[in-house]
């Protein structure tokens, strides 16, 4: 009896939130535009190896020679003709290893190759021919794109003048010389089909972070916003369960949440290709497990918060951490091992942990019973302790 | 029948360092309007929030409806309508819908509570509007919609915090006779909150005047004010055209006056205290070079009132009310109440 009154009461504390949801155009504008830039933002921020092109390297070629032969110069002319059908980069010619710093620094480079002086004789000797590599290190993510570009088209050269010379000084058939530079070779496969793409990595973990975003976020200002204006009274003074009022909010949150997720999931797979590989009536299970375990906390944060400005600066600094450290954005087993700690205390990279397994490697319920009971337990000890200090907190 | 619809005893609601609400008991009857009067910050609020178990009492006990507010709190809420302060509307919600939701909260089926809706919505002449948003009113119709809003549960005892605050003369006139209306057609008890001794004297039967929180007086207007007419009080009102800084201050120094106001440039009110005051006051203005066109002796009004009880004007401890928050308990700035016309409206205000 009380529990269906209360339900009855929080369906139309809720009828009014959304009602007056549809009836801001702003909102229901943002509703759509928010997941749409955050997608474009992330899906595009991150530098891929398809993404370097036209990058400004200068070649300094110190090479001396050994009477007319310069390897050095056979090495420019190679790096120009394979750049000619890349155009990973713009190449310049420059002085010395001095010039490149400076050039560096100044911003005008992206990196620089010095051929050392030595460069034709150490190779003409059987020896092997030294390359120094500089790059623009304030730049890491590019820094460590053309170092690993400029590594592969150094070793494929490499190749190609080894071939050369097996063939020619051991006359061995050219057919065999790659597997005698190169005596293993790989292939690359994920276990499902298609290609992994930072879109596919990112689209489960900001589906559960808007959903624990409107809790956590929504909740609290939504509440204190009524305060503020002084309409929660009106329902205080009304004979409901106050726990209806926090209902309410809660499922108009939720479905906005809901809403919101399957826009991002709309986008992620008509825009970037996404797919889902896993079961969408686990992906929906898994986004009502992510709104009862953020639930507590966002209750516990309206209990104590006194008005709309605290309620927006407590979220602000409870998101942030919970946003770049949880691998929404990077992967939690790629973050230094004091950060995994931080990481794995955190409830958010479960639930975004859970989410990627099933959206990307079809994973079914044995596979993330692990998250799920993590993701239980955090929100039934979270509202054990956040609905008695609620209560007490809307009678002062 | 003079049963009663509310008592308290000893209520005190005591916030961090000061006390809002000092042990006040009083008790209010049936089908009675009854005016809490006094300064912004008095307590009335709070008051007002404890009987309506929005705020728990730190100590004492009230019984609303015949209901306890701390442990029947329910039973309370569902006998009890609340016009706050703040109007508790949502602006996106059309008049119709925002009446709907909150009678929706006191479980009313859907049939009874259309008939309701159109009912009170002709009660105050809205009924054109019903399917309007809120936002698209002016302050009175809003207010209009925000009083019936809490009468959507037939309440037997309607809170009514400051019902006329902000709004111009005309809206004030309506919800004044709304709230007469509602008391006389449907026999609903009203408690009323206001800093303004007009309207306490015009609504109410009963008047509590309440000051840092304690109620310092209590009965009806025309006993409270014969308490003024009783004493060696008198109030008298002088036209004198050539009104100067200089005459009012020589006026307020003198002891047998207690307080002078000036109400336009020439007209000054003047709170005189003893047999020869009026005496000792012309002669004080004719020393100062005064032409006193007409003198005369006033009816004393609530304001008068709280004067005598309390040693202040009630627009005193507004505009002080900033200070005194942070100096508890100490008496208010007593001061020489002197301000021009309408000086200090409602600016700082409490909770």
């Amino acid at each position: 009896m009380v529990v269906r009154s209360t339900l009855r009461h929080s369906y139309w504390i809720m009828w009014k939130d959304l009602l007056e949801f549809s009836r801001s155009r702003m909102r229901l504008a943002m509703l759509v535009l928010m997941p749409l830039l955050m997608m474009g933002m992330v899906g595009f921020i991150y530098p891929t190896s398809d993404t370097i092109t036209d990058q400004p390297i200068a070649v300094a070629d110190l090479d001396a020679g050994v009477g007319n032969v310069s390897m050095g110069r056979v090495f420019t002319a190679q790096l120009e003709g394979i750049n000619a059908a890349t155009h990973m980069m713009v190449l310049s010619n420059a002085s010395g290893m001095k010039d490149i710093k400076s050039d560096i620094q100044e911003g005008k480079i992206a990196g620089g190759i010095v051929i050392p002086a030595n460069f034709t004789q150490s190779i003409l000797r059987g020896e092997q021919g030294g390359l120094e590599v500089y790059t623009d290190t304030s730049n890491p993510q590019t820094s460590g794109m053309i170092q690993s570009v400029l590594s592969r088209t150094i070793d494929a050269m490499g190749i190609m003048l080894a071939n050369q010379t097996l063939n020619q000084t051991y006359h061995i058939d050219s057919n065999r010389t790659v597997a005698i530079m190169k005596p293993y070779s790989v292939k690359f496969g994920g276990i499902v089909p298609g290609k992994p793409n930072y879109f596919q990595f990112v689209a489960p973990g900001i589906m559960s972070m808007t959903v624990m975003m409107s809790l956590m976020t929504g909740l609290p200002h939504a509440i204190s916003y009524e305060k503020d204006i002084g309409t929660l009274d009106g329902m205080l003074v009304a004979p409901i369960n106050r726990l209806s009022i926090i209902l309410g909010k809660v499922m108009a949150q939720t479905v906005r949440g809901m809403v919101q997720g399957f826009i991002i999931l709309g986008l992620a797979m008509s825009l970037f290709g996404v797919v889902i590989y896993g079961s969408a009536l686990l992906v929906i299970f898994l986004i009502l497990l992510i709104v009862f375990s953020f639930v507590g906390l966002g209750i516990l944060i309206t209990s104590f918060t006194e008005n709309e400005e605290t309620a927006g600066m407590v979220m602000m600094t409870l998101m942030f951490p919970m946003m770049f450290m949880s691998g929404v954005f990077f992967p939690v087993n790629q973050m230094p091992g004091f950060m995994q700690t931080v990481a794995h205390a955190l409830p958010l990279t479960y639930a975004s942990q859970a989410m990627r397994k099933v959206m990307l490697l079809g994973a079914g319920v044995p596979a993330i019973t692990t998250e799920i009971i993590i993701l239980v337990v955090f929100g039934v000890v979270m509202l054990a302790i956040a609905v008695p200090l609620f209560k007490r907190a809307m009678t002062r | 029948m003079t049963a009663v619809a509310i008592s308290t005893k000893d209520l005190t609601k005591a916030f961090k360092g000061f006390t809002a609400v000092d042990h006040i008991s009083f008790d209010v009857n049936e089908g009675e309007i009854f005016g809490f009067l006094g300064p912004n910050g008095a307590g009335k609020s709070t008051t007002i929030r404890m009987l309506c178990t929005l705020g728990r009492p730190t100590e004492g006990s009230a019984t609303v409806a015949g209901y306890d507010v701390v442990r029947q709190d329910n039973q309370v809420r569902e006998n009890i309508g609340l016009v706050s302060e703040k109007m508790i509307m949502y602006n996106d919600l059309t008049a119709r819908e925002n009446l709907k939701l909150f009678g929706k909260l006191y479980d009313i089926p859907d049939d009874v509570l259309d008939k309701k809706v159109r009912k009170l919505l002709s009660f105050v002449r809205m009924d054109k509007w019903a399917d309007e948003r809120i936002k698209t009113f002016s302050t009175g119709m809003k207010q209009r919609i925000n009083v019936i809003r809490a009468l959507v549960n037939d309440p037997k005892i309607l809170f009514l915090d400051e019902p006329t605050l902000g709004l111009d003369p005309k809206s004030t006139a309506e919800i004044r006779e709304l709230v007469r209306r509602i008391n006389i057609e449907q026999n609903t008890t009203i408690i009323l909150t206001t800093h303004m001794m007009v309207e306490a004297d015009m609504l109410c039967d009963r008047i509590g005047i309440i000051d840092h929180g304690r109620i310092v007086a209590l009965d009806t207007p025309a006993s409270l004010k014969r308490l003024v007419s009783g004493t060696d009080m008198s109030v008298f009102e002088f036209e004198i055209p050539n009104l100067t800084g200089d005459m009012m201050a020589s006026m307020g120094a003198l002891p047998s006056v207690s307080s002078v106001t000036q109400d336009d440039p020439t007209h000054i009110k003047v709170h005189l205290r003893g047999e020869d005051a009026f005496d000792v006051a012309i002669d004080c203005l004719r020393k100062g070079g005064a032409k006193i066109r007409t003198a005369r002796n006033l009816e004393p009004t609530l304001e008068d009132v709280f004067l005598q009880i309390t040693g202040r004007h009630v627009k005193d401890d507004d505009i002080a009310l900033g200070r005194r928050k942070h100096r508890f308990g100490g008496g208010g700035g007593g001061g020489g109440p002197r301000h021009g016309p309408g000086g200090g409206g409602g600016a700082a205000r409490g909770r």
